[in-house]
């Protein structure tokens, strides 16, 4: 961690303290977790269909290479202006370059985390253009300044209090508004003249297809067509893992997509974008950022094949109780965790911990991503390249040794139950962090040990 | 066939009672069990915080501990777990293999190896059952909720041997407790929030006892619960499996 960041304990800590909100954020997304069970349990052949994607994945990343030329090719002969960024710098530039070029100043975006994670909101608005994120919650997230904290509810830590004030203070909304149906009126009325307006609109993509050079971008709102539709420019930013190589994988996908994000059969736009209409220019920036390097990494490749349904944060116990922004990172949460390393090991070496490896992301995850292995294996990295604390590495050192010998660990084990028995306040104090909200076990009087070789004699194999 | 008992550090030194029931327990079903004192701990800690480097004596331990078993149990999952998957050897790797595949949680080596089918006991008690996540997930002691696939449970299927005793149905049947090893403390505060979530789920559904095949979660239960003064009382499954008539 750097100096004076918060980590993911500290953040989390702060997120607890309003036990009511953390109730209900845990709730809802407990409840959109249900939702996916229930959707699932309804295909049968669901668990062919992970075990199907999964191994479509792992065939794209083995030829990754091969296929974005594949995809280049075909969305060039479809008219598609390709591009490639190795980092966020270069995609930032690219979309500032096709605007500049055109004259545009002001800018639709559908949801992307990866112009999230390329920070281009900030980036365009700093060189004189005005960006708008049309998906409601990112909206949402951008009027009160903050990144989104979940991958597909970006604003399910805030209250529909929270988002009445925040209308009211940038929108004009009646003071003390929060029913739902009416924020989301006024939203989409501000939104609409702004889908008019725009010349220029941006969207993610949720798989590009190798064999036609198409890509598809799911929403439920259907705001990335309006923008999409509406705009003389449509630009399109895509990581390059998110290639699959035929027009036929897309069921498996789609099937999976939804029902893993929030139980519902199929988002109600999926898009097909393949070729500009009259008049129109269309580009696809095929960002790297990383994913080459994570590739590299045998580890951690498998990372790649992620879908960003958001499933593994849902069924997350500790992103349910912690909220998304105490991941300090763009993608939050189980996923995150092992995505951010990958990109700054030192600003996010809290992370792999922030897990107790209970193994529910794993399973839930629609294309098999084994995320908690992932995760114990990214501790390990971590300090081996030295980034745990020394306090920490003492005490494992002192660890090591205690337990490498059967007969200090008596000792200190006899020790441990005497003062827990004798004098609890050396252990029950406010600098042991198991005692602040628990108490201690209560010390036996004699260990298993000790028992075993009063009453088992004759089996003990004593020195 | 010759067991040796493996009883993990905490449960050695803070849960003494547990062991016992457990060696009674498998004596009771027959098993000529041995308990080789020179034990510590399998490592986990260590491992699960990033250590795993610092391991090599206490696998070198275990090793030379349990070679010569048949069989290696141990009430707790998660210690069970860690063995099967990261036990190493550097003079001799088939060895470790073979320990690895040897060595069984409790309820699994009650259920599939010696595939009891009743049990003399008795335990007149509305329990919820606390799924650890390594027995779970790890072990798949039982079917978890996240796969599309036809549920079982072993520890469900012993339980259900004792005279007696009423399981109670929980709103999140496979929900993590927080206790997660060093997670515990170094995340102190999600940990506390998650074990208080769990213990309301049985209180609401009305368990008077909490069991589980994990003694750490529920040590870390039991924490809670005495802080919080409830009635309710952690009792690992041994307990209740060789409970009296
Ligand atoms: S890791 Fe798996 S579960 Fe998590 S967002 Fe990606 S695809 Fe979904």
């Amino acid at each position: 961690m750097e100096k004076g960041m918060k980590d993911h304990a500290a953040l989390a800590e702060a997120f607890i303290n309003d036990e009511e909100r953390v109730d209900w954020h845990d709730g809802a997304l407990w409840w959109i977790r249900q939702k996916r069970d229930i959707a699932s349990k309804q295909i049968p052949e669901w668990e062919d269909l992970r075990e199907t994607a999964s191994r479509i994945k792992n065939n794209v990343l083995s030829n990754l290479h091969d296929y974005l030329l594949q995809f280049e090719a075909n969305a060039t002969l479809n008219g598609i202006k390709v591009h490639w960024a190795a980092d966020a710098e270069e995609h930032n530039a690219i979309v500032y370059s096709i605007l500049k070029d055109k004259d545009i100043k002001q800018m639709v975006k559908s949801k992307s985390m990866l112009t999230e994670e390329c920070h281009l909101n900030e980036y365009l608005i700093e060189r004189g253009v005005d960006v708008i994120n049309s998906d409601l919650g990112e909206y949402i997230q951008q009027l009160d300044n903050e990144p989104p904290s979940h991958i597909v509810l970006p604003c399910i830590h805030k209250r529909k209090e929270e988002i009445g004030e925040i209308f009211h203070e940038h929108l004009g909304t009646e003071k003390g508004v929060s029913d739902p149906t009416t924020l989301t009126r006024f939203a989409r009325r501000h939104l609409r003249d702004v889908f008019i307006t725009r010349r220029a609109a941006l969207t993610g993509v949720n798989f590009a297809v190798a064999e036609t050079g198409e890509y598809v971008v799911c929403t439920n709102e259907g705001n990335a067509d309006m923008g999409a539709h509406l705009s003389e420019v449509q630009i399109a930013s895509m990581g390059i893992e998110k290639i699959i190589p035929k027009k036929a994988h897309l069921g498996v996908f789609l099937r999976l997509l939804a029902r893993s994000a929030t139980g519902q059969p199929i988002t109600i736009y999926s898009s097909h974008f393949k070729k500009p209409r009259e008049g129109q220019e269309m580009h696809l920036i095929l960002v790297d950022l990383g994913r080459s390097r994570q590739l590299g990494r045998v580890d951690f490749r498998d990372s790649l094949k992620c879908i960003k349904c958001g499933a593994c944060m849902n069924t997350c116990p500790v992103y349910r109780k912690s909220g998304g922004l105490s991941y300090h990172n763009t993608i939050a949460g189980p996923i995150g965790a092992i995505l951010a390393p990958n990109l700054d090991m030192k600003k996010h070496a809290d992370l792999p911990f922030a897990s107790t490896l209970c193994g529910s992301c794993s399973n839930v995850c629609p294309v098999k991503i084994n995320i908690h292995d992932q995760l114990y294996q990214w501790r390990q990295v971590i300090v081996r390249e030295g980034y745990a604390a020394n306090t920490k590495v003492l005490g494992m050192k002192a660890m090591a040794w205690t337990l490498s010998s059967p007969t200090s660990y008596s000792t200190l084990g006899k020790a441990g139950r005497w003062v827990l028995n004798n004098i609890p306040f050396a252990v029950n104090n406010k600098f042991n962090p198991w005692y602040k909200q628990r108490d201690m076990p209560d010390g036996p009087k004699e260990s298993f040990d000790a028992w075993y070789a009063k009453n088992n004699s004759q089996d003990s194999e004593k020195d | 066939m010759t067991v040796g008992l493996f009883i993990p550090c905490y449960v050695n030194q803070f849960y003494p009672q547990a062991a016992i029931a457990t060696l009674q327990l498998l004596r009771k079903v027959g098993v000529e069990v041995v308990y080789p004192s020179k034990q510590t701990c399998c490592g986990q800690p260590m491992a699960n915080s990033g250590f795993e480097h610092l391991t090599q004596e206490c696998n070198d331990l275990f090793l030379e501990n349990f070679s010569k078993f048949d069989y290696i149990v141990a009430p707790s999952a998660s210690c069970v777990l860690h063995v099967k998957q990261h036990l190493h050897s550097a003079t001799d790797p088939a060895e470790a293999d073979r320990v690895r595949s040897n060595v069984y949680e409790l309820v699994e080596f009650l259920t599939d190896v010696l595939k009891v089918e009743n049990l003399r006991a008795r335990f007149p008690h509305k329990v919820g059952i606390h799924q650890s996540c390594h027995g779970l997930r790890g072990l798949y002691l039982a079917q978890m909720s996240e796969l599309n696939a036809l549920p079982f449970s072993k520890p469900v299927h012993l339980l259900n041997m004792v005279e007696g005793l009423e399981l109670v149905t929980l709103d999140r049947p496979d929900e993590c407790c927080g206790f997660g090893g060093t997670f515990c403390v170094a995340e102190e505060a999600v940990s506390v929030k998650m074990g208080k979530d769990r213990v309301t789920d049985h209180t609401k559904n009305g368990a008077e006892y909490i069991t589980s095949v994990d003694l750490s979660c529920l040590m870390h239960l039991e924490g809670i619960l005495h802080r919080n003064k409830s009635a309710i009382k952690a009792v690992h499954i041994a307990e209740i499996l060789n409970s009296t008539l």
